[in-house]
């Protein structure tokens, strides 16, 4: 696959062995973990010791036995977020873009509602009436990122839909189910991978920063930006405690948007930025950037 | 050699690749003040290369690595950005292809006219020389319109701008490189005007780069032809195209479609070499037909043969260029019709603005024959044909394909309607889906159609792509390995798959070279006669006309301005727009 | 030749230009604009109120717990308006907002008060909020202009690297890790910097600056990378045109070609890209406000989040969205005016 070209650059290797790094310890963390993460097992905010390698957290869980565990919550529910996204800007984007009919300035015009907030305070508005759980962050932050999604795949759906091949489908009579499915979809591809990293990035972004605020995942649950949001007060007694699942954080986070913008360049696909100004201009394309 | 020195004197100049590939090579030439050389090539050739090069410049990813540029007595720098930039616009300047980008957005042109002044004549730069120059194109000389931004121009208009901006510092050579291209014939046409009257007035050197040769034979004194980065023939107008030597000049000669002389056009066998494919011998030594053992492994040197510079083993022994004679059509009866067109009215809405792109149209195709519709941009004809494929619902009229009613929506209509006509659109590079194998792609069709099983499609396959001449392999291949002119091809066998009675072609060729555009209409006219074939053939080019067509119909701003047989429209022009069209295309006017 | 052109003619026919046909666009542009900006803000009203108001009886559950006295409940619904039909609540919320009055706090009614209203509770946090974003904007700029400008036009070397590198790694990361490493370093290491930014309600920021550092160096992290990289690509696009080819191969020097032809054309997209950014800044202002406790209006959302507070989250998030889309139309007005050429095209 042509993609896979990004292993060859240098920016490519860095970023994957990072990302495969952190997914790791996500995924494996908990079967190496020397303790049970809700358990209080010392005093709390005690440095680094031989039996507790990071030290205790604000209440005296192991900041080490929780930082393996903490980043499962924070990896399936941002993947979970961006698959829904994905299915629900593609189904959005799609069908407005192909449908020349008053569907398509409907659809659009709800895009731009969506769009029109900032992304945290739609989320914020949820859980104040209807409180939070997994499926509600899920949910939330699909909505919230599917606009930037339907928009990518609604100027990509009309730019092919007038290509002379999808044309020729339209005069043999194929109809719109066909058309989308074998003309239409196979060639915006393109765009699509292009901006899996960002909004995979922006998944995790969001739902770290909702964590945090207090508004995602509850305590006990080990979560690494929970623990950020929890161990604030004792930053200074055990650093450990906030910089550990800090960094776990930054090199996920980091280690996506890298591989994502790696692909993309190797790909040689521009990368859109769509703007979210409400009928305003539309978008903001740049190009693949230079290395 | 008595008399003065040339004013241009070009020796062994090389562009390369930053890896070394050659991209322009050991190119000679000299021209004499006031004369006029035609730079002629197909794409691939090198012609902007080394046009830029005449200004010392390389465009990234280039280098100039050997050779020597002298104009009027003064070396141009050729590795020393600066110091070449300083005698750009003062000793050469060149006039761009596409005027649309290479206008600052930003800048009034006006102001933009005046930098340049004001880099070289710092004392003249000011109002009186912009009015001046701008006049001296004919565009208004004043105020409101120097304050113009380029968005605000016409093409034309800003293509007058930017050769206004090669003249300012009345330099005594300049570059055109392909100035008219995407301009409509018409304005085409005035351009070609406005450059000779330059030319005569000002007695300004010029280098004329284009791929057509019909115009290069009216502007150029002298003419240099290109092939893979090489010069292999050079020498006066008259000579070279009347008379070509080497057999990639034949070859581009007889493709060439003349409204005047309407004749069988002639491409030529094989693909343009490409950059990376350059070999150790002759570079047209694959597509040759007189080629020896010694083509493959010497390159030939430039020689002097009929009073021009030849790079071939064997020129002596080129032929004449072709003339073959036009088919004879079998059109059974003008009376027999296939497709009828009634008051036909189409409409293009564009936000709030409605333009009619066809006003109450009324024509026919008997069976069998060719009519061509022809017209300018925006004259409605390629409106048309999508409405009789069914992609552009009219508001008004009827379509009948042999008295059946064709409904306005393709996907509303039976699938033995659908199959018989068929349409092939203008951009090669869109036609194909780039995601599905040629096989695949032209299958389709046939399975869709004609209901055809999975095996008997494949073998179909094989035998459309031999009738479309293109070997059998590519079957497997995807469109990303074809060229323009294959993938244009693909696109007829794919409409050949449905066996169509009626074929539109909406521009097929106007995207392609001119050798490839004759290959692609000498399988047109062949299948036609072989398979009995009904086409509607849409162009602006009446050279293609000629070469297919049986009628034409001209069309002026949707409406149908003149019809008839070609020969009697083309020799006998009634209505004014046809009379401009025929008098604006250019045609190859050589000494016999 | 032809004589197409008959003789005398000074100007060739050629299609109108296209300036000629649409009088006043900028005008209509204008309006429409601002009208579909007020549609917007009527459907995010609706919004709004719909998400923090249809649910029946959860703002006084939420408040009071699940197992509260129904009748408690009831009587705090009735005082909240909650028994009313619910576009009767919609309309009289609305016409209230529009006039000044944002409601009263729901957790304040729950318990006990007789009136508390908003308006006063948010006022200084929202000034508070404004004096960061300010002092952030004021410095976003110049620095991502400057920057951004100067790495796309030294781009593919050794200074693009490292500012493409550290931006892409910027951008990656949460404000909140962001600033928590700041505060390990400028605090917890160095002691240079207090970690919370507490000032009394009412005390103006700026007069003590110490408070403002880290939250506005979080935020200007992540916002001028955001705002490095397009400024950056729009530089690269810009030098890689025909018209700045055509600059020099007219022979204009390098210098000028750098100021008239790139630049220009280079800094066209930015007010776009700003308004990206203000727009970023919203998010980015919760996150920062809650891990400084700075007292702005995004750790107020938080926590009347939290304590499910209905009518503060609404009057809130109102005021925000409104803010947010208000950006939105001046941003477009202003490249509208800026860039002439998008005029004809719209």
């Amino acid at each position: 696959m042509r993609g896979l070209r990004f292993l060859g650059t240098g920016r490519g290797r860095v970023g994957f062995a990072i990302l495969a790094f952190v997914v790791a310890v996500a995924l494996f963390g908990p079967f190496f973990a020397p303790h049970d993460p809700a358990d209080i097992l010392g005093a709390p905010g005690s440095g680094p010791s031989s039996s507790f390698p990071l030290g205790t957290d604000y209440l005296g869980h192991d900041v080490l036995s929780r930082v393996l565990w903490g980043g499962r919550s924070v990896l399936w529910l941002s993947l979970a977020a961006t698959a829904l996204s994905f299915v629900l800007g593609m189904a959005v984007g799609g069908v407005a873009g192909y449908s020349r009919s008053f569907v398509d300035p409907i659809l659009m015009r709800l895009v731009d509602v969506v769009l029109s907030f900032p992304p945290l305070l739609l989320f914020i508005l949820v859980v104040t009436s209807v409180g939070t759980s997994s499926l509600i962050l899920i949910l939330s932050i699909a909505v919230i990122l599917s606009p930037g999604i339907a928009r990518i795949v609604y100027s990509a759906t009309r730019e092919v839909s007038v290509r002379g091949y999808t044309e020729a489908a339209v005069t043999r009579g194929e109809g719109a189910s066909a058309i989308l499915l074998r003309e239409i979809f196979p060639n915006i591809l393109g765009p699509l991978i292009a901006n899996l990293g960002l909004t995979v990035t922006f998944s995790v972004l969001l739902v770290a920063s909702v964590t945090f605020l207090g508004l995602g995942v509850q305590p006990p649950n080990a979560n690494w930006a929970l623990m950020i949001s929890e161990n604030r007060d004792i930053l200074s007694i055990n650093v450990w405690s906030t910089l550990a699942p800090a960094a776990m954080i930054a090199l996920l986070t980091v280690g996506v948007n890298t591989v994502g913008d790696a692909v993309s360049h190797a790909l040689g696909l521009p990368q859109r930025r769509a703007i979210t100004t409400v009928g305003g201009i539309e978008e903001l394309i740049t190009p693949a950037e230079l290395v | 050699m008595t008399g003065p020195p040339p004013l241009l004197a070009v020796r062994d100049l090389t562009v390369e690749l930053l890896d070394g590939q050659p991209v322009v090579s050991d190119v000679s030439l000299t021209l004499d003040a006031g004369q006029t050389l035609g730079l002629v090539g197909e794409s691939g050739s090198g012609k902007t290369t080394l046009a830029l090069a005449l200004l010392g410049y390389a465009r990234p990813g280039m280098r100039i690595a050997s050779g020597e540029v002298e104009i009027a007595g003064q070396h141009i720098a050729l590795g020393d950005e600066r110091a070449a930039r300083a005698m750009r616009g003062r000793l050469v300047s060149l006039v761009p292809q596409d005027p649309s980008t290479n206008l600052n957005p930003a800048l009034r042109i006006g102001a933009a006219i005046n930098d340049i002044v004001r880099e070289h004549r710092p004392s003249d730069a000011g109002d009186a020389i912009v009015y001046d120059v701008l006049g001296r194109v004919r565009l208004p000389a004043e105020r409101r319109f120097a304050r113009r931004f380029p968005h605000q121009l016409s093409g034309g208009q800003k293509q007058r701008v930017l050769i206004a901006s090669a003249l300012v510092c009345e330099p005594p050579l300049i570059v055109l490189d392909e100035p008219t291209t995407g301009l409509d014939v018409v304005t085409q046409a005035r351009i070609l005007e406005e450059v000779e009257r330059l030319h005569r007035d000002r007695e300004v050197a010029m280098i004329y780069v284009s791929h057509d040769i019909a115009v290069i034979s009216q502007v150029a004194d002298q003419v240099a032809v290109l092939y893979g980065g090489l010069v292999v023939e050079h020498g006066a107008t008259d000579d070279v195209l009347s008379r070509p030597r080497h057999p990639y000049t034949r070859g581009l000669v007889s493709s060439v479609p003349d409204h005047t002389q309407p004749r069988r056009m002639q491409g030529i066998p094989g693909v343009a070499v490409g950059l990376d494919e350059l070999r150790r011998g002759c570079p047209f030594m694959p597509r040759c037909e007189q080629r020896v053992d010694r083509c493959a492994s010497e390159m030939p040197r430039l020689s002097l043969l009929d009073g021009r510079h030849v790079r071939c083993f064997e020129a002596r022994l080129t032929p004449p260029p072709e003339r073959g004679e036009l088919r004879v059509p079998n059109v059974t009866s003008e009376h027999d019709i296939l497709l009828a067109v009634e008051h036909l009215t189409a409409v293009h809405r564009d936000g709030r603005h409605t333009t009619v792109a066809a006003c109450d149209v009324t024509f026919s195709v008997p069976r069998g024959a060719c009519v061509a519709l022809v017209g300018e941009s925006g004259s409605g004809k390629t409106t048309i044909a999508r409405a009789i494929a069914g992609l552009h619902p009219p508001r008004s009229g009827r379509i009948l394909l042999d008295g059946a009613e064709l409904v306005p929506r393709a996907q509303k209509r039976s699938r033995e309607l659908r199959r018989r006509c068929q349409i092939i659109f203008q951009d090669p590079y869109e036609s194909l889906n780039p995601r599905r194998r040629i096989r695949d792609e032209v299958a389709r069709p046939a399975r869709l159609l004609r209901g055809l099983s999975k095996t008997e499609a494949r073998t179909e396959v094989a035998q459309l792509l031999e009738q479309v001449r293109l070997p059998a392999h590519l079957a497997d291949a995807f469109p990303a390995e074809l060229s323009g002119g294959e993938r244009q091809r693909v696109a007829i066998a794919r409409a050949l798959a449905a066996q169509p009675d009626l074929l539109v072609c909406d521009e097929i060729t106007s995207a392609l070279d001119v050798s490839v555009q004759a290959a692609v209409v000498e399988v047109l006219a062949d299948l036609r006669s072989r398979l009995s074939l009904s086409m509607l053939f849409i162009t602006h080019n009446l050279g293609v006309v000629a070469a297919i067509a049986d009628y034409v119909l001209i069309l002026d701003h949707g409406v149908i301005c003149e019809r008839g047989p070609v020969e009697q429209v083309f020799n006998h022009p009634q209505s004014e727009r046809a009379i401009e069209l025929l008098a604006a295309a250019p045609t190859l006017r050589v000494a016999a | 030749m032809s004589a197409t052109a008959p003789a005398g003619s000074e100007v060739p026919v050629e299609a109108p230009s296209p300036e000629a046909r649409a009088p006043h666009p900028l005008r209509r542009f204008l309006i429409r604009r601002v009208a579909q900006g007020l549609v917007t803000l009527l459907v995010a009203s609706v919004v709004v109120f719909l998400a923090t108001s249809a649910i029946p009886g959860s703002p006084a559950t939420a408040i009071l717990g699940r197992n509260a006295n129904p009748q408690a409940v009831a009587e705090i619904n009735h005082h909240l308006g909650f028994d009313k039909p619910i576009v009767d609540r919609y309309l009289s919320w609305l016409g209230d907002a529009l006039r000044g009055n944002l409601g009263n706090s729901s957790v304040d009614i729950a318990q006990g008060a007789t009136s508390a209203p908003i308006w006063p509770i948010i006022r200084s946090p929202l000034a508070d909020t404004t004096t960061l974003a300010l002092v952030t904007v004021i410095l976003l700029i110049p620095l991502s202009l400057v920057l951004g400008v100067w790495s796309g036009l030294k781009a593919g070397r050794w200074q693009d690297h490292v500012i493409s590198t550290v931006t892409l790694v910027l951008i990656s990361m949460p404000e909140f890790v962001i600033g928590s490493l700041l505060i390990a370093i400028l605090f917890v290491a160095s002691h240079l910097l207090p970690p919370v930014s507490l000032i009394s309600p009412g005390v103006f920021p700026l007069l003590h600056p110490n408070i403002l550092v880290m939250p506005v160096l979080t935020l200007l992290a992540v916002s001028v990378a955001w705002t490095v990289r397009l400024v950056r690509v729009g530089t690269i696009e810009v030098l890689r045109t025909d018209y700045v080819q055509m600059a020099r191969l007219h022979g204009i020097r390098e210098r000028k070609v750098l100021r008239r032809y790139v630049l220009r054309n280079a800094l066209a997209p930015s007010v776009q890209i700003f308004a990206l950014s203000i727009q970023y800044l919203f998010g980015g202002v919760i996150i920062t406000e809650t891990v400084f406790n700075y007292p702005g209006i995004g750790s107020q959302l938080v926590n009347a989040a939290t304590s499910h507070d209905n009518t503060e989250v609404q009057a809130i998030t109102l005021i925000l969205a409104t803010i947010y889309i208000l950006i939105n139309i001046v941003a477009d007005l202003l490249v509208m005016v800026l860039v002439p050429k998008l005029r004809s095209s719209s």
